[in-house]
This record gives C-alpha cells, sequence and structure tokens, in this order.
C-alpha cells in the first residue's frame, strides 16, 4: 500500500473502501484513531497503518431530538431523533459514530455496554458521497 | 516540578456585568458600555479610564453570530482607549476567563499596572438552530461529523455517568432546581423564576386560554413532563441546558501594590490555572474533564489552598450534568458523590458549598464570551458581601472560585480570589 499520510483526508478515504483505518506507532505501539501524525505518547512520528476490526461495545450515547441543520437535511427532528455514541473498540480505543439499529425513540431502553458491530452508512449530498461509520447491534 | 508562582500579584477593584436576556435591538458595544459603566460606578475611591494600560477582552464567535469579527478595536474606539494595546482572547465559552488570565499575566510580568479585562456576546439575532451549529463548532470535527450537538456530547457523558455510578435522570433535576432557587435573587437574571414559578405562569396561561390545567404533585413532577420540558439530547431536556444569551461583563484588574488606591477593599487573585483535553471520544475517562482537573492543581498549587478551602464556587453548568462532573473534578466531592451532594441540598445557597449562587448559566444566561468574567463578578461580589439577597451567609466568608469551560471540554480554567 502506497503510503498516506496520516490524517482525516486518509481516513475518510478508507471509510469510503470501508475500512475503518488508523495509525499505530512504530515506536511504542499507541494506536489512534482517526489516525495522527505525531504519537501523543512517545512523540515519535513514524506511524504504519492499521485497519481495525469494528467490533466493540457503546461506552455513551445520545438521541438527539433537536437537530442541527445539517442532520435536519437527512430527515432528523423532534419526531424522528438519532443516535450517536461513544463506541469502545475492540483495539482498545473509542471512536464516535452514529448508532443504528436501536430505537431512537426510547432512549432509556438504550443500554451503555451493548455489543455493537460497524456497518458503512452511506451519506448523499448532491452527487457526492461520503461513507459514514455507524455502529449496530 | 517547578511550583508556579506569579512575580506580582493582582487584584479585583470594581466589576460590572449587564442585565442579560435576549436583545435583539441593540448590540455589544451598547453591552459592554452598560458593563463598564457599572463598573467604573463601583470602583470605591473613583479612577480615570485613561489608566487603563490595556484591555482584554474575550469574545468567543461574533464573528458568525453578527457577522463581525476582529473586536478589539471597537472596544477600544468605545472607551477611548486608542492608541493603547486591546486584545480579543478566544477560548469558546471560556473566552473571557482567558481574557482574565491574561490581564492577570500583564501585570504579573510587570508590563502593566491597571488592565481592563471583559467579555461579550449577542446570540439573539441567529435562529436557535443557527445558535446550535455556531456553538457545535467549538466541538471537535469529529463530533460534529458523526452528528453530535453541544447538548448532545454532555447527553452522552451523563449516561456513561449514570452507567458508572448508578445515577437517574432525576438525579439531575436537583441541580436544576437548585439553580432556579437562586435565580430570583439575581436581578441580573435572563430566568429569575424559580421551577414554582414556571409551573404557576403555565397553569395560569392554560387558565386564560381555556386550556386543561395540568396537575404536577411537585417540581420533579413538572420536570418528568415532555409537554414543558422536551427532550433536547438524551437524557438532557430543555431544563437542563442553559438559554441562548446576549450581554457583556468586565472587572478591573489593577496590580496588587497599587490595590489600595484605588479601593480598601479590595479581592486579590489566590490561585488561577488553565488546562486542555482531547476530543471527547479520546478522553481516558468519559466522566471526567481532565483540562478542569489540570486548572485546578495548576490554581491549587498557586494559591497554597485545597478544595476544602473553598467556600462557595461558580461552576460551568452549561449543562446539569456538566455542574456534576466539574465538582467533583474541582475536588469539591468525591467521583460519583457529586449527585447525592446535590440531592442532599449541599449546594444551596444555605449549604456547606453554595454551588452558582448566581443562579449558574442555566438561570442567569449564558452569553458565551461573557461568561467567564460574568462568574468573576459573582465571586468579586459575594467576597466583599455585595451580592445582596443571594449573599452566601457567612461572618467569615474569604475564599471563592469560578470554573469555566469551554466547548465540549477543550479548554477550562479554575480561579481563585481571596478577601485578605
Amino acid at each position: 500500500m502506497a503510503e498516506k499520510p496520516f490524517n482525516d483526508t486518509a481516513y475518510e478515504q478508507f471509510l469510503n473502501k470501508e475500512k475503518i483505518m488508523g495509525s499505530k506507532c512504530k515506536k511504542c505501539g499507541a494506536l489512534a484513531l482517526p489516525p495522527r501524525p505525531i504519537c501523543v505518547s512517545c512523540f515519535s512520528s513514524e506511524m504504519e497503518w492499521v485497519q481495525f476490526k469494528g467490533i466493540g461495545k457503546l461506552a455513551a450515547f445520545t438521541s438527539i431530538t433537536v437537530a442541527p441543520p445539517y442532520m435536519a437535511k437527512e430527515g432528523f427532528n423532534r419526531n424522528n431523533p438519532y443516535v450517536v455514541g461513544v463506541v469502545e473498540l475492540e483495539e482498545g480505543v473509542k471512536t464516535v459514530a452514529r448508532i443504528i439499529g436501536v430505537d431512537a425513540r426510547q432512549p432509556e431502553y438504550i443500554k451503555v455496554g451493548t455489543p455493537l458491530k460497524a456497518e458503512f452508512h452511506e451519506k448523499r449530498e448532491g452527487t457526492e458521497t461520503q461513507m459514514l461509520l455507524a455502529f449496530k447491534p | 516540578m517547578r511550583k508556579r508562582k506569579l512575580s506580582r500579584g493582582a487584584a479585583v477593584v470594581g466589576g460590572g456585568l449587564t442585565k442579560l436576556g435576549l436583545f435583539k435591538d441593540r448590540n455589544c458595544k451598547d453591552f459592554f458600555a452598560e458593563a463598564f459603566v457599572e463598573m467604573a460606578d463601583s470602583i470605591d475611591k473613583g479612577f480615570n479610564p485613561r489608566d487603563i494600560d490595556a484591555i482584554y477582552v474575550g469574545n468567543y464567535s461574533n464573528d458568525f453570530f453578527v457577522n463581525q469579527s476582529h473586536w478589539g478595536p471597537i472596544i477600544a474606539d468605545l472607551l477611548g482607549h486608542v492608541p493603547k494595546p486591546v486584545t480579543r482572547t478566544e477560548g469558546a465559552c471560556a473566552s473571557s476567563a482567558l481574557a482574565f488570565r491574561e490581564g492577570v499575566l500583564a501585570i504579573a510580568s510587570g508590563l502593566y499596572d491597571i488592565v481592563l479585562v471583559g467579555g461579550f456576546e449577542q446570540m439573539s439575532r441567529r435562529t436557535t438552530e443557527e445558535v446550535a451549529e455556531g456553538l457545535a463548532m467549538a466541538s471537535s470535527p469529529y463530533e460534529v461529523a458523526a452528528g453530535f450537538t453541544f447538548p448532545g456530547v454532555f447527553g452522552t457523558m451523563a449516561t456513561a455517568y449514570f452507567a458508572k455510578y448508578g445515577a437517574d435522570r432525576e438525579a439531575l433535576f436537583n441541580v436544576t432546581i437548585k439553580s432556579h432557587n437562586n435565580a430570583p435573587l439575581n436581578p441580573k437574571a435572563q430566568f429569575p423564576m424559580t421551577i414554582r414559578d414556571f409551573m404557576n405562569a403555565r397553569i395560569e396561561k392554560c387558565r386564560k386560554k381555556g386550556e386543561p390545567v395540568p396537575e404536577w404533585r411537585d417540581e420533579k413532577d413538572f420536570l418528568r413532563d415532555p409537554i414543558v420540558n422536551p427532550p433536547v439530547a438524551w437524557p438532557m431536556h430543555l431544563f437542563d441546558c442553559c438559554p441562548i444569551s446576549d450581554g457583556a461583563s468586565c472587572l478591573l484588574l489593577v496590580a496588587e501594590d497599587i490595590a489600595k488606591n484605588f479601593t480598601d477593599d479590595p479581592i486579590y487573585l489566590a490561585g488561577m490555572g488553565q488546562g486542555s483535553s482531547y476530543s471527547f471520544h479520546a478522553k481516558k475517562n468519559l466522566t471526567s474533564y481532565e483540562a478542569t482537573r489540570y486548572a485546578a492543581k495548576e490554581a491549587f498549587e498557586m494559591s497554597g489552598l485545597t478544595s476544602k478551602d473553598i467556600q462557595f464556587s461558580e461552576v460551568h453548568d452549561c449543562f446539569s450534568i456538566a455542574e456534576i462532573v466539574h465538582m467533583e473534578d474541582l475536588g469539591f466531592f468525591k467521583p460519583g458523590e457529586g449527585y447525592k451532594a446535590v440531592a442532599g441540598g449541599l449546594t444551596r445557597l444555605d449549604g456547606s458549598i453554595p454551588i452558582n449562587t448566581s443562579g449558574g448559566l442555566k438561570t442567569k444566561g449564558h452569553p458565551v464570551g461573557a461568561t467567564g468574567v460574568a462568574q468573576l463578578c459573582e465571586v468579586w461580589l459575594q467576597l466583599r458581601g455585595q451580592a445582596g439577597k443571594r449573599q452566601v451567609q457567612n461572618s467569615n466568608l474569604r475564599v471563592g472560585a469560578a470554573h469555566n469551560l469551554g466547548g465540549t471540554g477543550g479548554t477550562c480554567t479554575f480561579t481563585i480570589l481571596e478577601r485578605r
């Protein structure tokens, strides 16, 4: 694989190929998702790509009823809330993502600790499509 | 590690805060002028505005809110301070706490003796959705991309807190009820009403309109009602969230050695700290703010005080859960004990450590750029015994503090003031 820069753009390009790619510090082994150009544990800038399996559990979440304009465009509103959360991955790092396959109208029944699997969620804006990382039980 | 001390101390000798609320027909120049005049009038022995060496003002995003940036010179022009220096600081909702800090550092360095610090924001000219989008710009890019809002990030923290400590949504009601009990005692508050006042107002409205009159057993029953307290971002509901506000605040800071030229009762800076943090998801502990912990550690180290010495504090309560978690991070209560302390009344005006005597951001209002200095105005007033009906009843009130948070925790400050 040609070495892509360890940045947000590369992270998104990988997501479009349905891959969750982060960085691993060659010196100390610290993982980062999204990738980092500089290791915040040992300050090395020697990185390599690592693919995450996309298996984890729900660490925390919210069900958003008052949606910002860019989410309202997707059809979310007071009557159609959506869930986002923090997912703790098997590899030991956390990420933020849309949580699907749960009842956003009944957040009181969503449980922290629920096992989750990654799913790639296509977001269309005009002619552009971007894959978003989502997780579902 | 080297103990962080200032080379020269600083004192607050005057303060001013506008009435907070939504004032579409005025702008930030009007607000700052109002705060400045009040501040000038509050200086016991008077002062000459020409003696101000420099100005530091906090403003988060009037660039977005009113399409005007570069606010420093606008304020210098307003006050006739030209051509002396003015600097704008930005740290999201902690913008003016950073202005205060810069003012202190400028005095400590020996460069200046008299510094005006303050902040302002006008949020009323945008729609609620636009304000939400404007505020979300201050969270991390990853949170925004995933669809998080500000209330969403704090709601997420609340679910982590509930899961870890066994608290529930009802525990947050106690924070809201407590803050609203202080609100009517603060003439500057945007919502000077208790929850009971809201209930009565609603009942009155229904009676007038001939609609069925709601029956709530008590304040908690009212807060459980989704009609009057609808969800925003689970478990954050309307009454867990601070309002959108306009307003301005300012303080006059002077070198410790000249403070008595302005008043016989200066309030001295005892310690201050500032911290930063990773994006929300990258936090090691989802129920703690490392920026707050670092800021507190710095402030305690500088002052030689501990959390037990703080007699009352303003604590950044943009959302109900934030007040609980921050009180734990500041060491007022152990992790997982904050919500129990609120339920037990310890943070009430007559409790062992009154929190947000001003009514907090929830009821007083939160013009984000003005908030940090507005909190310090409250601490200054309390320590001088001039807080009126909300004065903490303690004949030996000596040490108070203010904690300010920016964004979703990316910038936090903690400032301790003392009366000597």
